[in-house]
């Protein structure tokens, strides 16, 4: 039994969401939504609160000179074809063109996306190494958690029940920042990640990496601040300590074994990736997809 | 418990189907994919997988395609949707003659879907190479694998199409 309600304010999507008694569910995109249901994984939301008529939201995306602010119903194809997203967070960009398939892409959101809350989803790994801040709604008010301390279990965010997310907020990034996303699947299109890397080399000369599907949550882990990008001894030695928080699991797309072995792989050849993209950063040239 | 939320909700749908303003009634579930064969009678657009994985259901909506089984039929209320029917008449659009004249069609059964895809990205690639068509269309799964004469397809209709506008 279910039921459909358009909300046209964020005001009357939280009364809805907030209710006790009402098993509601945000619904956005639904490309993960409408499985679920078809399947009924978990328990099955009686109320699906559509936003995407709500009139309120400001718009699906705003660029200040401080960063940018991403709302809920921008999808993976509009944001990689933004020019200021093409620009600042190629990372991103390079997430979102690999997302499921076109259809999927027209539809799916990046706030749906992550609210999701998948080990393996594309655009976590590089909203991390991007520092992006989480906007949160409730009836109570507005709060704001980083990215960092988002993603709870899989499956589970820092969205808890009666909340939406109201807005992605990246910083950006100081001038000669590079990023890079990289990712490793069974076949070329439409596939889950067997194990990603975003790999963002901050213009103050911190190195962040992003960590999909090696862990119950995407990771963010830093490289030691004065590591000489070039030397590849000691870029090995950084990867070996960083990446000991990552946790694989053998599953149906790979092996514990192979994919840490393709972690430290992808993870070397992204932060090379993203030394790269610093030399193009504000030249213009377009991002690599 | 809010009465509004109390019982499964019928959802009427006023939405402009094939350039048709057309109303009916679904409950909240119904996927437009069950919308479009169900109650509109469009059984061209196929069901397959029902997960977007296929792309057999792909159908335009404000003229982006879209897996037709990841949509409820309740969010195209106010929208557009465009489905296979719409092409021509007769199955006779210079696409779907070019899908016959390449030996595309086996089965058949995800034709529809790969046209529609097609015709997505044609509406803004108008010139694609062979790596976009096959990129473009990677959401669309054909099991007879006709995958290289269905590209090339797409891809002698794209330079017709490029010529016939000189």
């Amino acid at each position: 039994m279910l039921t459909y309600y358009r909300a046209r304010t964020l005001a009357e999507a939280l009364e809805v969401l907030g209710q006790k008694d009402v098993e509601g569910r945000v619904l956005l995109g639904g490309t993960d939504l409408l499985v679920g249901l078809r399947h009924q994984q978990g328990d099955p939301p009686r109320v699906l609160v559509d936003l995407k008529g709500v009139t309120d939201l400001g718009d699906p995306i705003t660029v200040t000179d401080d960063g940018l602010r991403v709302g809920p119903t921008m999808t993976m194809a509009e944001l990689a074809s933004h020019q200021v997203v093409r620009s600042w967070y190629p990372a991103l960009v390079e997430a979102a063109v690999e997302v499921g398939s076109v259809a999927i892409r027209n539809r799916a959101t990046m706030v749906g996306n992550i609210c999701n809350a998948s080990p393996a989803s594309d655009t976590a790994p590089p909203l991390l190494v991007h520092e992006a801040s989480v906007r949160i709604a409730s009836v109570a008010g507005e709060r704001t958690v980083p990215i960092s301390s988002f993603f709870v279990s899989p499956r589970v965010s820092a969205c808890g029940r009666g909340e939406v997310v109201v807005a992605l907020e990246l910083p950006r990034p100081v001038p000669g920042t590079g990023s890079a996303y990289l990712r490793l699947t069974r076949r070329w299109g439409v596939d889950l990640i067997t194990v990603s890397v975003a790999a963002a080399v901050h213009g103050d000369g911190r190195v962040l990496l992003g960590l999909g599907a090696v862990g119950p949550t995407p990771l963010l882990v830093e490289l030691p601040s004065g590591l000489d990008l070039q030397d590849r001894s000691a870029i090995d030695g950084a990867l070996e300590e960083a990446l000991v928080v990552a946790t694989p699991i053998s599953d149906i797309r790979a092996g514990a074994d192979y994919r840490a072995a393709m972690l430290k792989e992808l993870a070397r050849r992204a932060v090379q990736a993203a030394l790269e993209s610093t030399r193009r950063a504000g030249d213009g040239s377009p991002v690599r997809n | 418990m809010d009465p509004r939320f109390a019982t499964e909700s019928q959802v009427t749908v006023t939405a402009t189907i094939n350039g048709t303003p057309s109303t009916f009634t679904v409950p909240a579930h119904r996927t437009l994919l069950d919308a479009l064969r169900t109650d509109l009678g469009l059984t061209g657009t196929k069901s397959s997988c029902t997960e977007g994985e296929c792309g057999a259901c792909t159908v335009m909506l404000d003229g982006k395609a879209v897996n037709s089984c990841l949509v409820l039929a309740a969010e195209v209320d106010g929208h557009e949707v465009t489905t296979i029917e719409a092409l021509s008449p007769d199955g006779g659009s210079d696409l779907q003659r070019a899908f016959l004249e390449q030996g595309a069609v086996q089965c058949g059964f995800c034709i529809p879907g790969q046209v529609m895809s097609a015709e997505y990205l044609l509406s803004h690639n108008p010139d694609p190479t062979v790596e976009e068509i096959r990129s473009a269309m990677s959401g669309n799964l054909c099991r007879c694998a006709s995958y290289n004469r269905i590209v090339e397809a797409v891809r002698t209709t794209a330079q017709e199409r490029v010529n016939s506008r000189g």
